[in-house]
């Protein structure tokens, strides 16, 4: 091939224009690449670079922002740290989990069903290359306007996409969030979280060590998915008889990724790989530079051998396609033929591309001419950092100024009872089975909690009955409002979250949704949040355990509000302590933890009955919050609440609401002081709960120095508060479940209909 | 007792059928679908899951494997099957169970708690209930919707081999709300709905579904 762009065309042709701007390089970051290999860069070079070089993988504008997490104090719990495809944190009993969160948010509003269902994808493999069991997922879903015709297009196809994938992969979906906002019109947020399990020998890391091992590429064939920049390279290189331009979003299939985790675990078992990484973003360029450089440094490549799903492919377009369901080991010469033989049977094709060699360089060569000769540290751990310019936004004091005490409030307790059910029947705090039905929560056998619970509880040994409680939250209102305590609140959200299931709170991830890095009012938004979530950790004594960054969400300008997503990983040493959420038996005391102020800045009232936004957000109190986390964790081991629910968006309104549809049975109850502030506060360190020995919950209470407020007593099929009309629960679970089938369609009604229903992308599933 | 379960590329609740096996009282085997091993069990289960992705029609391919052409022809010589969900699906198209399962009316996956009503109780994997008893159990799928061709419908229900049927709202779509059907014979039972998400109070809706695996294991003993 006489077009092929070797190194030593490139030594020769040092002047040959290069179209690294269509690539997304800056020209000092050309000129740094130059400077490096001291050379240009060949085309195979250039596309690895590119990608490699790019936000998404180089974190190069959130990089100076992230070491704030690195500096915390080293807790006991991490075994493995930020920098690893995902942390690993010691849940006892021998048990490690390593659990992280990530974005897909782009292709999700391009192709929402593919998007989201590779989003999925791309998550659990980062689990698994730990070494780890996947055996949970979570999704943190956000849309613009819920009736908004674009929302319509895309929340079914990304709820379908979530399940479809996760669904087939047989990984219980045990909770998230559902959210809306006109922010996200045009850049809907998709967050996928996986949770695996493992013991403390089998942790794996991506590294390539041992001069003379493989490089086993296996899972499925490289095709030209995924490949977005590097089209620009494709029309250099090729004429109109090429190939055709291929869609810039992943296609995925679960089906071979089932197959690919239990080729894995088969693998990991049998002690036949000394390192491993998923192929994600960035693909083969990314695994095979990061092995190398988080390694002795030299691999070599023989791209030719990689299977392909379309002949045609450039040497630049495999090494930068973003095909799904793809994996790269490091192996022992004589262990070699026992890998294959496992991939033989799992179906699993499998493929020996390179070898770990001495020295510092990777090198790829196509059909024995050299295409790639670089440092790999250069490529995957040393791209360019930035310290981008930081403005606080110029609207934010005239905001925090707008403070909703301005705000009209309910006249009369019908008015109080009529924005009660206008905020539990608001798209935020309406029901979500439409979105939960179509996720399985049952396989596998361990879910002890799920959504519509505070947090997902599975169990990860049937003789033990040990543990583990996830939550995932990120209230955008209160981090616009003030990114630094919005982080944290969102923080103290999750912890709260995890734990009212009686679990203790181990360890956090994070997944920072923000907009365009190069707006400075962004970057100082992030910053905030950064700082803020990194002092919220010191404050509650939990490692971040890593995480991922999403920047340039906006529609236009128009950047979405900040939304640091935090996900809280909780142990609990006996999940039959779990509390649930919902009340079940009547008579019942129902007891009100923690302290209520008059706080609606950025509240769930004001936002659904005002279209307000403005104030301050709750005020902060992590002491308050480990106090009713630890208090929780006593009453739950004692058995001493039969349920417990967290306060939030929506307050102590949503609460009772959702407490009592549940299992359909009422309380009646009474409120302190102003029912209006009582119902609608969004005061932090709270929960409800209920018992059947209220002097117990007290003195734990007071032990704890947690303020206890008693509320009433449950039973009835009806809330009665006092000096409030009577809310019959029929009425309020009509309100609270009609809200999303009259949105996006009921299902019952849709039956008969034509296929032509099926939301764009969706794949028939069972 | 030993009850085996099968293993397909593909299969997902194949851990829960093993353990609702042991939590019966019985011991689960490991089967894998390219061996011709049955390995001397007293009875199969085919769990759910999507064997090969569902790819061509869901249960299609692995019907075709090696494991399964020993499952029918033991099943012809009265070994108990019992087929969940995806196992189900490869029981139809196997040709051990009549009918099909197409893609569910309102095309969506679906999992919610369902009320299921045993019609048989008289079959290998249903005598430990009472006839009509009301079960609740998982149902999760997205191509659950039973159909059959007019005659055949009639003349399962003639002979009165609907072995379940949803009771309340029908998740599916189902003709004449059929969660199960079952052989002639009464030794091979499928249902869509899960009694294996069924069998421990901690991690199912109830654990009605037990009554599935308890019922082998007697019917093994006075086989």
């Amino acid at each position: 091939m006489s077009s092929l762009d070797t190194v030593e065309r490139a030594t020769q042709s040092p002047d040959d224009e290069q179209p690294y701007a269509e690539l997304g390089l800056k020209a000092d970051e050309y000129a740094r690449i130059k400077g490096i290999l001291g050379r240009r860069p060949t085309t195979a070079e250039l596309a690895m670079y590119s990608v490699m070089w790019s936000e998404h993988c180089s974190y190069k504008s959130s990089k100076v922002h992230l070491r704030r997490f690195g500096d915390l104090p080293r807790s006991e719990a991490l075994l493995v740290g930020i920098g690893e495809n995902a942390g690993v944190v010691d849940v006892g009993d021998g048990y490690a989990v390593t659990f992280k969160v990530e974005s897909h948010n782009h292709p999700s509003y391009v192709e929402p069903y593919q998007g989201a269902a590779t989003g999925v994808g791309g998550i659990v493999r980062d689990i698994l290359t730990m070494g780890a069991r996947p055996v949970a997922v979570m999704d943190s879903l956000r849309f613009g306007r819920a009736d908004a015709p674009d929302t319509a297009r895309v929340l079914p196809g990304v709820v379908a996409g979530v399940g479809g994938y996760g669904n087939c992969l047989g990984l219980p979906n045990i909770g998230g969030e559902l959210l809306f906002d006109d922010c996200y019109a045009g850049n809907p947020l998709v967050n996928a979280l996986c949770v695996g399990v493992m013991r403390h020998e089998d942790v794996h890391l991506a590294k390539a060590e041992g001069v003379g091992n493989k490089v086993i590429l296996f899972g499925a064939r490289t095709g030209g998915d995924g490949i977005g920049g590097v089209s620009v390279l494709a029309s250099e290189t090729f004429d109109e008889t090429g190939p055709a331009k291929r869609p810039s979003v992943q296609v995925g299939d679960p089906f071979t990724e089932k197959l690919l985790i239990e080729a894995c675990l088969e693998l990991f078992a049998a002690d036949l790989v000394t390192g491993i990484q998923d192929l994600g973003g960035a693909g083969l360029s990314c695994a095979t530079s990061e092995l190398a450089s988080a390694g002795t440094g030299g691999m070599h490549v023989d791209l030719e051998r990689v299977p392909l799903r379309d002949s045609t492919l450039t040497p630049a377009e495999i090494l930068m396609s973003e095909s799904q369901e793809r994996m790269c080991a490091i192996v022992e010469p004589d262990k070699v033929d026992a890998f294959l033989a496992v991939c033989r049977k799992w179906d699993v094709l499998a493929a020996v591309i390179g070898e770990v060699t001495d020295g510092d360089r990777l090198t790829v060569d196509w059909h024995g001419e050299r295409i790639v000769d670089v440092p790999p540290r250069t490529v995957a751990h040393e791209g360019p950092v930035y310290e981008r310019p930081m403005a606080r936004p110029a609207d934010l004091d005239a905001l925090q100024a707008d403070d909703p005490a301005r705000l009209p409030r309910p006249a009369t307790p019908e008015e109080l009872q009529a924005h009660w059910l206008a905020v539990v029947a608001s798209p935020d705090g309406a029901d979500k089975t439409w979105v939960t039905e179509q996720y399985d929560r049952y396989v596998r056998g361990n879910t002890v909690l799920a959504q519509p619970e505070d947090a997902g509880v599975v169990r990860i040994d049937e003789e033990s009955s040990r543990g583990i409680a996830l939550s995932l939250d990120g209230n955008a209102r209160f981090a616009r409002l003030d990114p630094y305590t919005g982080a944290q609140l969102n923080l103290a959200e999750a912890y709260r979250n995890v734990a009212v299931s009686g679990a203790t709170p181990l360890a956090v991830t994070n997944c920072l949704n923000f907009g365009s890095p190069e707006n400075p009012e962004v970057m100082w938004q992030f910053a905030e949040a950064v700082r803020g979530l990194a002092d919220g950790c010191r404050e509650l004594g939990l490692p971040v355990t890593g995480g991922n960054v999403s920047l340039y969400n906006q529609t236009g300008d128009v950047a979405i509000n900040p939304t640091p997503v935090i996900g809280v990983l909780g142990v609990h040493q006996d999940v039959r302590r779990r509390v649930p959420s919902g009340w079940r038996t009547a008579g019942e005391t129902v007891l009100l933890l923690g302290t209520t102020r008059e706080e609606l800045g950025g509240s769930a009232w004001a936002s659904v009955v005002h279209g307000h936004l403005g104030g301050r957000p709750p005020a902060l109190d992590l002491a308050a919050e480990k106090a009713l986390g630890e208090l929780l964790a006593a009453l739950a081991r004692e058995g001493q609440v039969t349920s417990a629910h967290d306060l939030a968006d929506g307050g102590l309104a949503q609460a009772l609401a959702e407490s009592a549809l549940r299992h359909g049975l009422g309380a009646r109850l009474t409120l302190d002081g102003d029912p209006f502030v009582a119902l609608f506060s969004e005061s932090v360190a709270r929960a409800v709960v209920t018992t059947t020995d209220p002097e117990a919950v007290r003195a734990s209470a007071e032990w704890a120095g947690v303020q206890v407020t008693e509320l009433g007593t449950t039973g009835g099929d009806a809330l009665v508060v006092e000096s409030l009309p009577e809310l019959p629960l029929a009425e309020l679970r009509a309100a609270w479940t009609a809200t999303l089938p009259a949105l996006f369609g009921s299902p019952e009604a849709a039956t008969g209909q034509a296929a032509g229903a099926v939301p764009a992308g969706t794949v028939p599933t069972s | 007792m030993r009850i085996g379960v099968i293993t397909f590329p593909g299969s997902l609740d194949d851990v829960d059928a093993a353990r609702a096996v042991r939590l019966a009282g019985g011991e689960s085997v490991a089967l894998w679908h390219g061996d011709h091993d049955l390995k001397d069990v007293d009875a199969v289960v085919l769990p759910g899951g999507f064997s090969y992705g569902d790819y061509l029609r869901a249960g299609a391919i692995a019907a075709r494997s090696p494991l399964m052409q020993d499952v029918v022809a033991a099943a012809k010589g009265g070994l108990p099957v019992l087929g969940i969900c995806n196992g189900f699906q490869v029981l139809c198209e196997s040709g051990l169970l009549p009918g099909a399962l197409h893609r569910n009316a309102h095309l969506h996956f679906r999992n919610r708690d369902q009320q299921l009503r045993i019609e048989r109780a008289d079959t290998a994997w249903t005598e430990s209930y009472e006839q009509g008893q009301t079960i609740v159990v998982p149902v999760k799928n997205g191509e659950g919707r039973y159909v059959a061709a007019p005659a055949d419908l009639e003349r399962l229900e003639g002979e009165g081999r609907v072995a379940v049927r949803y009771v309340g709202r029908n998740p599916n779509g189902s003709l004449n709300d059929i969660a199960g059907v079952t052989s002639e014979n009464g030794r091979v039972v499928g249902l869509m709905p899960h009694p294996e998400h069924a069998v421990e109070d901690l991690t199912g809706p109830s654990t009605d579904g037990l009554g599935f695996f308890t019922s082998v294991l007697k019917a093994v003993v006075a086989a």
